[in-house]
Formats: C-alpha cells, structure tokens, sequence
C-alpha cells in the first residue's frame, strides 16, 4: 500500500514536471522577448532537474541547478543585457518558407523518435550498478569518473580552461 | 681489324657529336678538321676490314658482330648486328672514301656560310646512317639507317632554311621518301609473319619455305621503299627539287650515296628476288622506263644541277635495270662507277658555281674552259665516263649492264633496245651541258666575268682524285670477253651468287648467225654477241655527242630554231612532262582538303568542342550547386537536421522492418 | 492486490524525444542569436535526459558520467559562444542570423 502511494507520488510528479517542461519549452521558443526566453529557460531546467532526481541521480539534478541554471543562463541573461536589443523587440516575426519547412522535418523527426521508443522497449546489457550501489550517488560518480573516465576528465578540464581563455581574447576591446 | 667492325659507322658518330655539342665553341679550324678526319678514320678502318677479308679464301668472307640485344620482346628479338661481306665493305669504301673527299671539298666550298658546323654535323650523321644501312645484319638497323638518311637528306636540302624553295625543297623529299617507306615496313611485316625473324641470314637461310605470290609481294613491297629512296618512277620527283641544298649535299646524298640505298637494298635481298620473277621483271620495266623518261627532261633543263639530277634519276634506272634482270653484280658495279664520275659531275658544277659566283644556267656560261681549267679537265672526263665512252670507267659498268640486260635468262631484247637509246640520249645531254657550259661563246654576264676565279686547292684536289678513279674505277670489272678477269663479278658472287645463264643469247644468235657467217665470224658465239652490242652502244654514245657538238657547237642557233617549230612539245619536256603539277592535282590537293576538313570538321569541331563543353558543362553546374551557400546558419543547420533523419529513417528501417 | 506500475523508461524517453523536438524548432526558425543559443542548450538537456534514463535503467554508470561531460562541454561552449556574440554585436551592431551572411556565393 505504502509503495502504491510512493509509486503514484512519483507518477504526479512525473505528469505535473513533465507538462510544465513542455509548455515551457514552447513558450521559451515562441517568445519575442529574449530574456523572457531565457527565465522561462530556468523553468524549463528546473523542472529537468526534478525529473533527474525522480532517477535516482540527485547528484546531477544538483549540478544541473548550480551549472545550467545557474551559470550558463546567468551568463546569457549577463549577455542580452549587455547588448542593446530594443530594435529587435520591435520588429515583427517573420515566418518564411525555409523555416515552415524546417519545422516539417522536425516535427518528422518526432515521429521517428516516437516510433523508436514505442516500438521497442530498451533493452541493453545490464551494468553493476545496482540501485543499492547508486545510492550514495556522489560516491559512485567520483568512484567510475577517477578511475574509468580520469583521461576524459583531465581533457574536459583542458576544455574549460582553453574555453575561459578563448572568451576573454574573443572579447577584448580592439585598441 | 675484324673484330672492330663496328668502328666504321662509330667515327662519324663521334664526329657528329663533337660538332653538333661543341662545334660552335671549337670554331671552324677544328670542325674542318674533325669532320673530315672522321670519315678518313672510317675509310682507313674499311680498307683495312677489305684486305683482311681479301685474304680469307671466297667462300668464308661472311662476318657477323652482334653488339648487343635490341628488342626482346616474346618471339620478336632484334640486334644491333653489324655484317661484313663482300658486298657490304665495297658499299663501305664506296661511301667513306667518296664521302672523305666530299667532306674536304666542302671545307673549301661553305667556307663562308654561317652554318658551316651545322653543315658538318649533319653531314657526319649522314654517313653515321649511311654505314649503318649498308652494315645492318638484320631488316630494322637497316630501316634504322634508312629513314636516317631520308632524315638527313631533308635537313641537309632545307639547309638554307630561310629560303622558302629550300623549306619545300626538304618538306618534299621527306614526305615522298615517307611514301616509299611505307612500302618498306609492310615488306618488312610480310617477312616478319612469314619467316619469324628480321635477321638477313636466318631470313633468307629460310626463304625457301615462302611461296611465290608472297615473295612477289614482299618483293614489291621493298621495290615500293627502293622507288622512294633510289627515285623511281613514280616517286622520283623530289630529287629535282632537292638541288636547293648545298653542291656537295647534292654530290654526296643524291648522286653517290643516299639514293643507291635502294639498289643495294635489292641486291642484298636478292635470294627473294630470285624467288619472284614477276617482282624482278616489274624492277627492270621500271627501272628501264625511268631511265629513258628522265633523260628526255635532261634535253631541256637549264639549270645545271638540275640537269645532273635527272641523269642521276636515269643512271639509277640503269641500275634497277641490272637488279632487275638478275645481275646484281653489274648493278653494284655501276653503282661504284656512278659514284665517282657523278659525285665528281657534282663537285664540279660546285666548281663551276663558285668561279661564276652562285650562276646556276647555263645559258649565261660560256668559253670556261679557258679560265677554270682543272674544273673543265675533270669534268670532261666525267662526262666522257657517264657517256660510256671506251676506256672509262663508265663504259665497262654500262656496257655489262647492257650485255645483261640483253642476255640474261630474265633480261629481254625491248629493254635492252630501250636501254641502249637511253645511253645515247644520256651523252646527248650530257655533252650538251659540257659545250654550253666551257665552250663556244662567251655568254657570262659583265659584272661576273671579272670574278671568274679556278677554285681553290682543297677544292681542286677531290675533283683530281675522284677523275682519276672515274677513269681507272672500272678497270675491277673488265669483262672476260675483253680478256680481263671481271674481279668484282667474282669478288661479289658469294652473296648475289652468279648471274643467270646467258641462255637468250643462243636464240637470238640464229638471227645474226646468218650475218656473222656471211662475214665469216666464228669463236665462241655469246663473246661474239657481246662485242657486237658493245660496238653498238659506243656507236650510239659517239652519235650522241656528235648531235651535240652539231647542235651546239656547229650551229648554235639551231636549237632556238628547233624548240620554236616544235614550240608544244618543246613546251611539255622543258616543263618536266607536267608530273609536279599533275601529282599537286591528283594527290597534293585532295589531301590537303582531306587534312583540313579532319582539321576543322573533327579536331576542331569534336574534340575541342568536348573538351571545351565538358568544362563548360562543369562550370554551368557549379553556377547552380554554388546557390546552395547561402551564408545563413540556419539553412546549414537545416541541412544537418535533414540528414540526421534520414540517417534515422535508415536506422529505424534496418532494425524494426 | 493491485500494484501500480513504476514510471515505464519509454515515457522519459518520449518526453526527451518532445524536448529535442521543440529545440530544433526553436534552432531552425527564430532570429535571434540569443534565442537559438538558447534552444541549442535546450537540446542538450534532452539529450542529457536521455542518458540519465537509460543510465538508471540499464544500472549503469556510464550515463551519469556522460551527461556530466555533456554539462562541462556546453558551459565551455556558452562561454565562448557568448563572447562570440559580443563580437558580433560589436561589429554589426545586430544580433540577427538572417544578417549574418557574409559567406554566401
């Protein structure tokens, strides 16, 4: 009985987290206003983070708060204030014929998606974490990430510090 | 010395290449030197080969060096081989020894032309290919040597390339040898299928197993390349032309050397002639024909070169008469002969040339014989040799090939009668020239008749030496019936073997045995026969030049009053029967036509026009494939989505349907 | 006694499928640099999302991991990204795809 609640619990939140991400996203693409686009991006992202954590990796709902919600909107929100959008607020949205059509596609490749899943549920080879293992979630990401994927992460690290680098040469002021 | 056989055709290389690479840096002193002194090392080396091979007895006078492997290519294998036989080395000292006094004439004669080591460069690699072609041991070195020469001959005659007649002059030779070429490879193919191999001994060692229609062919064929080269009806008519060259390329290609590749090319091959009586007959009527043709148009020419160059065309037909009738050896002979009193005609004309400063006709000549007397000696002397006047060199290779001509199993009473009035025609014109040139009255224009100088020595004195050889040349081959021992009959039999039986003589001999029994003639009745004919033709060649001496010494108006009564066919010989003209009709024209329209209508309009449409086409298509870039990153990335789903689309299919 | 089913994988992976859907909608027809920036990381979570399920239901540990390089690549790209757009701004005073298009034919 007990579980039954949990399970439904779970199924509520599902629907509920679900269907705001989904309005949300499509208000973030539709809106004119581009910091609109982008709190209504934290909302979206949000609710990402709790659908994480509703699969047992809490670990990455935290770093999805802290780094996408977080930095990475904070810094667009930091760039559309910086440059000056009025003139784009008040022209019109145009739809031309190209992109008609790439909505097409898109809306083709949904299907595709949608097929795949539906058609076949996923199987794979099962691994050995178990959901005992995974449940000191920081301890088990640091455990594969140090030793199975270090060479990765030092390279990610090199990424990152190439990418700051890269940033402020790109927008330095040309004197 | 046999064994460094392949030494004769090496000195003239090495003269080539010094003078062709560094001859403009060594200056004339030493290209005078290098170039003659080739040659002399060359006949130095042939006159050594030849008393070696004197010594050995007759029947082992073949001698073969193979310098290496040429072609080796599945069951066709070449070599460059070279072979020393009686008939080669005579061909050897015939060509270096006539060529060594050519080339120190020629040091006098271009001194001042701008091209002199040009002149000798090419001159050396004319002999190069010349020894070549007569030392070849097999089909294709002779081919070698052949179009060599033919090469040689057209850079030698368009020598004076500024000259737009020169240019011609050389375009026509090559392309007409060219034709005759053409007969001489399908010859060589013939041989090739039939006998497996190009090799003289092994080919004609085999050519028994060939059956008569292809060695007719195969001996037409080579005939076809001998007309081109040699200057037979009816490729002949590039020798007139090729007068444009220097004298001394006149004198050594087109009267001593090049043009008799083609009677030595019969006879070497006469084991396949032999086999084919239709190919020899057709040699002879040939031969015999262009012989009497070209005499005819040396009644009319002015120019005196020119005048030579028909006589030679006609002395070759004499040759091609004797191979055609089956006396290889008489053919060879007069060869030799012809080789120095033409050579020496040649020379002297150069001679006459050089005094009158460049004058060419002999209309303007006259009365020489007093102002350039060493040229008038040895030029009469040739004269009297190519008349076939008695105790000359001339008359003893002539008359033997009208002996044979008559006598012979394949010879026949027409050609010799043919052939006979041909001599006379031939002192007839011959004489002509000499009369209008050095006698009579003086007809030299002013401003010339103050330079009339005799040439210098080194000019003089290969004129000197090749007279003397004119008259003392024929005493190798006095025939039996004069009581001498016919050395050259017996020293070439070995490889032409002995000429066909006098057998005609026996059925004629009834006929005039009536006469001789009357008159009481009795002895060996073919020795009488040929005394007799040669007591014929030494009547013909003396009423030749009396003609000659009547027309144009005698009566010197004569002639003017002649050539106006008979003004039409006065008109057709002096313009050479027409045959240039006809051959520019029949042949030069449509070709032309054929080349451009291939040119304009193929070249052209096809190949140009794939080409330059394929590009076009190309361009066109990038035009259109370049509106794809459209600089918009959206339309990129659009492209990426439609690819991702089709990739999916792919994917999806494989695994699910 | 009547169990409720767990939350079946393929519903996470069809509202992944929807989220993508809509960010390369939002690629393909907005104007705006900012906002296709924007789609672009919306594309990402879904991907992320997509790992995370499967990672949770194969029991594997290979997923957790790939969507954490996944966040680390996409901060880097924000950064240098965002500062391209600077610089666009900078010498274009405009931040419109549609005029940004000096590469044509």
């Amino acid at each position: 009985m007990a579980e039954n609640f949990g399970i439904l619990f779970q199924w509520l939140i599902f629907l509920g987290v679900a269907f705001v991400s989904i309005v949300a996203s499509l208000l973030v693409i539709t809106r004119k206003n581009p910091i609109h686009s982008a709190l209504l991006m934290v909302l979206t992202l949000l609710c990402v983070a709790v659908l994480y954590v509703l699969l047992h990796s809490p670990f990455i709902a935290i770093i999805q708060v802290i780094v996408y919600a977080g930095a990475i909107v904070m810094l667009i929100v930091f760039v559309i204030m910086l440059l000056d959008l009025e003139t784009e607020l008040r022209s019109k949205l145009k739809i031309s014929y190209s992109k008609v059509i790439g909505g097409f596609v898109a809306v083709l490749f949904l299907f595709g998606i949608l097929y795949t899943v539906v058609a076949k549920s996923p199987t794979g080879q099962t691994g050995s974490y178990t959901p005992e293992k995974m449940a000191t979630n920081v301890k088990a990401v640091g455990e594969a990430l140090f030793t199975d994927y270090v060479f990765p992460f030092e390279i990610a690290a090199i990424l990152l510090t190439v990418a700051i680098i890269g940033a402020v040469i790109l927008s330095k002021k040309r004197t | 010395m046999l064994e460094y056989m392949w030494l004769i055709p090496l000195f003239p290389f090495i003269g080539f290449l010094i003078n062709g690479l560094l001859g403009r840096r060594l200056g004339k002193g030493v290209v005078s030197v290098v170039g003659p002194s080739a040659i002399g090392l060359s006949f130095l080396t042939s006159i050594l080969i030849f008393f070696e091979l004197i010594n050995k007895p007759s029947t082992e006078r073949i001698f073969e060096k193979v310098l290496f492997d040429w072609i080796v290519s599945g069951s066709f294998q070449t070599v460059i081989g070279y072979q020393i036989d009686p008939l080669s080395i005579l061909m050897a000292l015939v060509v270096t020894g006539v060529s060594f006094f050519i080339h120190i004439y020629s040091v006098g004669y271009m001194h001042d032309d701008p091209g002199f080591t040009r002149f000798f460069t090419y001159l050396n690699l004319f002999v190069f290919m010349m020894l070549n072609l007569i030392l070849a041991n097999n089909f294709l070195l002779m081919f070698v040597g052949w179009e060599g020469v033919g090469l040689c001959s057209y850079l030698l005659i368009g020598f004076w390339y500024e000259k737009d007649s020169a240019a011609n002059a050389g375009k026509k030779a090559f392309i007409v040898n060219r034709v005759g070429d053409f007969g001489f490879i399908l010859g060589m193919f013939l041989i090739f299928i039939n006998l497996g191999t190009l090799d003289f001994t092994d080919a004609f060692g085999s050519a028994n197993k060939l059956d008569t229609a292809t060695a007719t062919a195969i001996a037409l064929l080579l005939f076809v390349g001998a007309c081109g080269k040699s200057a037979q009806i009816p490729l002949y008519v590039w020798l007139p032309d090729a007068m444009e060259g220097p004298t001394p390329v006149s004198s050594l290609i087109h009267a001593a050397t090049m043009v008799t590749a083609g009677v030595y090319m019969v006879a070497r091959c006469n084991v396949l002639y032999n086999m084919a009586p239709i190919a020899m007959a057709v040699v002879a009527i040939v031969g015999v024909a262009t012989a009497i043709f070209t005499a005819s148009i040396g009644f009319c020419q002015y120019d005196i070169k020119k005048i030579l160059a028909y006589s030679t065309i006609s002395q070759l037909g004499y040759m091609f008469v004797a191979v055609g009738v089956g006396a290889y050896a008489a053919g060879i002979f007069h060869l030799m002969t012809h080789a120095f009193f033409k050579g020496l005609l040649f020379l002297g004309a150069g001679s006459v040339m050089h005094a009158m400063s460049g004058e060419l006709d002999i209309r303007k000549m006259g009365a020489l014989r007093k102002k350039i007397p060493i040229t008038f000696a040895t030029f009469f002397i040739a004269t009297l040799a190519i008349a076939g006047v008695p105790g000359l060199s001339g008359f003893f290779s002539k008359d033997e090939i009208l002996w044979m001509a008559f006598s012979s199993g394949r010879g026949h009473f027409l050609i010799w009668l043919v052939a006979a009035v041909a001599a006379g025609m031939t002192a007839f014109y011959m004489f002509r020239a000499l009369f209008m040139t050095f006698f009579g009255e003086s007809r030299v224009d002013h401003h010339v008749a103050h330079h009339i100088h005799e040439s210098p020595k080194v000019m003089t004195i290969p004129l000197m030496v090749l007279a003397v050889l004119s008259i003392v040349g024929g005493y190798v081959g006095i025939p039996h019936v004069l009581g001498g021992a016919n050395h050259i009959h017996e020293f070439l039999a070995p490889v032409v073997g002995g000429t066909a039986e006098p057998v005609k003589a026996q059925a004629m001999f009834s006929l005039i045995s009536e006469a001789w029994a009357a008159g009481g003639g009795s002895g060996d009745h073919s020795a009488a026969l040929e005394l007799f004919l040669m007591a014929v033709s030494v009547v013909i060649a003396l009423i030749g030049i009396g003609i000659a001496y009547f027309l144009y010494l005698k009566n010197p108006g004569l002639p003017k009053m002649l050539a106006e009564k008979w003004s039409g066919l006065y008109r057709l010989v002096s313009n050479k029967y027409y045959v240039d003209e006809l051959y520019q009709v029949l042949f030069v024209n449509s070709l032309k036509k054929f080349g451009t329209g291939l040119w304009k209508g193929f070249d052209e309009f096809v190949i140009d026009g794939t080409v330059n449409g394929i590009a076009y086409f190309i361009g066109w298509l990038s035009g259109v494939m370049r509106k794809m870039q459209t600089g918009l990153v959206q339309n990129y990335a659009f492209s990426i989505v439609l690819g991702g789903l089709i990739l999916a689309v792919y994917y999806i299919m494989r695994a699910f349907l | 006694m009547w169990v409720v089913p767990t939350i079946p994988p393929a519903l996470y992976l069809m509202l992944s499928g929807i989220l993508f859907t809509i960010g390369v909608i939002g690629v393909l027809t907005r104007r705006n640099a900012i906002v296709v920036f924007i789609s672009i990381e919306l594309m990402l979570n879904a991907v992320n999302l997509t790992f995370i399920t499967f990672s949770r239901f194969l029991q594997s540990i290979d997923g957790v991991i790939f969507a954490f390089f996944v966040m680390a690549v996409a901060a880097a790209e924000a950064a240098v990204g965002l500062a391209i757009f600077v610089m666009l701004y900078r010498s274009k005073e405009t931040i419109n795809v549609d005029e940004v298009n000096l590469l044509k034919w």
